[in-house]
């Protein structure tokens, strides 16, 4: 059963914004292994999509995917952003890490996948405001300052190497770099998995307020359905690759129509 | 006058896969409901009244009929509706308001309750007074606007709960038993802001368990009575 048969729903007949984010058709295989069939997903600005499976649904690839990190099978990309235009999955390496550079940030829950962990915190941070073209050091370290205070790291440890940090903190690191070209996307892969629940908590809070200050379009991936419901306005739910059931989060929480969204709910602590 | 809602033939059930059974919620349901009216769900306890409700703000998915809301652009079937749809109408015009308080962890009570002007554009002082200012109406204590609610009694969350649901003026307000739990002076400053908002045209539709409390306010009553309860079926 598709998610389409399950509940049809009406084009956008009030809402006049195109989505910001729009995913179509997208396939892609490793092996025999379908990773992802036919998945269309689309975001509107300033709306938080998340997206829930257990391990092998293929959430972070897709994830992936739209940080243009792996280019699928088939399948289409477009953002709404001036001067942005065509299938972005064909660009190139080069235009794909500008783009994401100047337009998307991303939160790993390995901060290795996203910092150098052995540079200053600042110096991460810096990094990116350095490939999108700013030379200036004063300007560097003024920025990449406000990146880390609205991601409520304490200033007072921004030399230090992440290797030195807590996990709460190297997450708010990577969040600093993931903000700090005020991108209009940000894509959250299991951003608080493997932290305590009461630095989770903080963490939690700190994109929340992110979201309500700077109205930035997020898509949170987590197996963790507390924290998507906490997060999302609308919930995906992903299984073996395809997507199973879409809704608005309280009713795929209150009201799960898919067998398998059904079962998740209900082993929901 | 244009009606704010025209429910027509709604009806719910519950497919619960893991039964391998249908659990028929109600059926048929049909009303209209026009600006300032408030309209009194009735019926006995696990007749459906909330489920009728939560399945207006679509946070249950009905089986067939519609739910035809009136919006200032034209008509839409919330019944299938898209997502952002209903969720641009929740931001900007149709409020549900519950005894229950989903508090978030670290947000001040004075914030959760400013929350709704502020993504409506209202700058942060102008909010905060404003939320102040209902928390005192309700009866919540000075000393508490700055805390999390995530550490407040039952009553006191539901206080914070119907400031924050009840400061912005909505076209429709869906009250699941907004009274229980409340004390006295509570209640009291709760019937005088749905006055206020039913004399300023927002239509109403509500489950109390004690009808008395909102006996003024009320225009019509609807009873739900028990359905057949259970099929078999393979789902």
């Amino acid at each position: 059963m598709t998610a389409t048969q399950l509940h049809a729903q009406l084009p956008p007949q009030l809402m006049t914004t195109p989505p910001l984010l729009t995913v179509s058709g997208v396939n892609r295989r490793f092996g025999d292994v379908v990773a992802l069939h036919d998945v269309s997903a689309r975001v509107y600005p300033g709306e938080v999509l998340g997206i829930v499976g257990e391990s092998g649904s293929g959430k972070s690839t897709l994830l992936r995917m739209m940080n243009l990190e792996d280019t699928p099978d088939s399948g289409d990309y477009r953002l709404a952003l001036p001067g942005v235009t065509g299938n972005l999955f064909e660009l190139d390496r080069f235009a794909r890490r500008m783009l994401c550079a100047r337009h998307i940030g991303i939160v790993y829950q390995n901060p290795h996948l996203g910092l150098l962990m052995k540079n200053s915190s600042s110096g991460n941070v810096a990094e990116r405001l350095l490939i999108a073209g700013e030379r200036s050091f004063a300007t560097l370290r003024s920025k990449a300052r406000v990146a880390l205070e609205a991601s409520e790291f304490p200033l007072a440890r921004m030399d230090a190497p992440p290797i030195e940090l807590s996990g709460g903190m190297q997450q708010r690191v990577q969040l600093a770099k993931a903000i700090a070209l005020e991108p209009a996307l940000l894509l959250l892969d299991e951003p608080t998995t493997g932290l305590d629940v009461s630095v989770q908590a903080l963490v939690l809070d700190t994109l929340k307020r992110l979201q309500r200050d700077r109205a930035i379009t997020m898509v949170i991936v987590s197996h963790d359905l507390g924290v998507i419901r906490t997060m999302a306005d609308r919930v995906m739910v992903m299984r073996r690759g395809r997507v199973v059931e879409e809704g608005l989060a309280d009713q795929i929480f209150q009201d799960p129509q898919h067998e398998y969204t059904q079962a998740l709910v209900h082993a929901k602590l | 006058m244009t009606p704010v809602l025209t429910v027509e033939g709604l009806t719910k059930s519950f497919d619960m896969h893991h039964l391998g059974q249908r659990l028929h919620a109600f059926s048929g349901i049909s009303f209209t409901l026009h600006p300032g009216e408030f309209l009194l769900l009735k019926g006995a306890n696990g007749v459906g009244k909330s489920t009728l409700l939560r399945t207006l703000y679509r946070s249950y998915l009905p089986r067939a009929g519609h739910i035809w809301y009136h919006a200032p652009e034209g008509r839409i079937d919330l019944a299938r509706a898209a997502d952002v749809d209903v969720a641009l109408l929740r931001r900007r015009e149709i409020g549900f308001v519950t005894q229950f308080l989903i508090a978030r962890p670290r947000v001040a009570a004075e914030e959760v309750v400013a929350e709704p002007l502020r993504r409506a554009g209202v700058a942060a002082p102008e909010a905060l007074e404003q939320a102040r200012r209902w928390l005192a109406e309700f009866g919540v204590k000075r000393d508490l606007w700055r805390a999390y609610p995530t550490t407040f009694s039952g009553g006191e969350q539901q206080k914070v709960n119907l400031a924050r649901a009840l400061i912005l003026p909505q076209r429709l307000l869906l009250l699941d038993e907004p009274t229980a739990s409340l004390d006295a002076g509570a209640r009291a400053a709760l019937v005088r802001r749905l006055d206020e908002l039913k004399a300023q045209g927002v239509a109403m539709i509500g489950v109390f368990h004690h009808p008395g409390d909102v006996a003024g306010l009320i225009d019509r009553e609807i009873e739900l009575t028990v359905q057949e309860a259970m099929d078999d079926v393979a789902v």
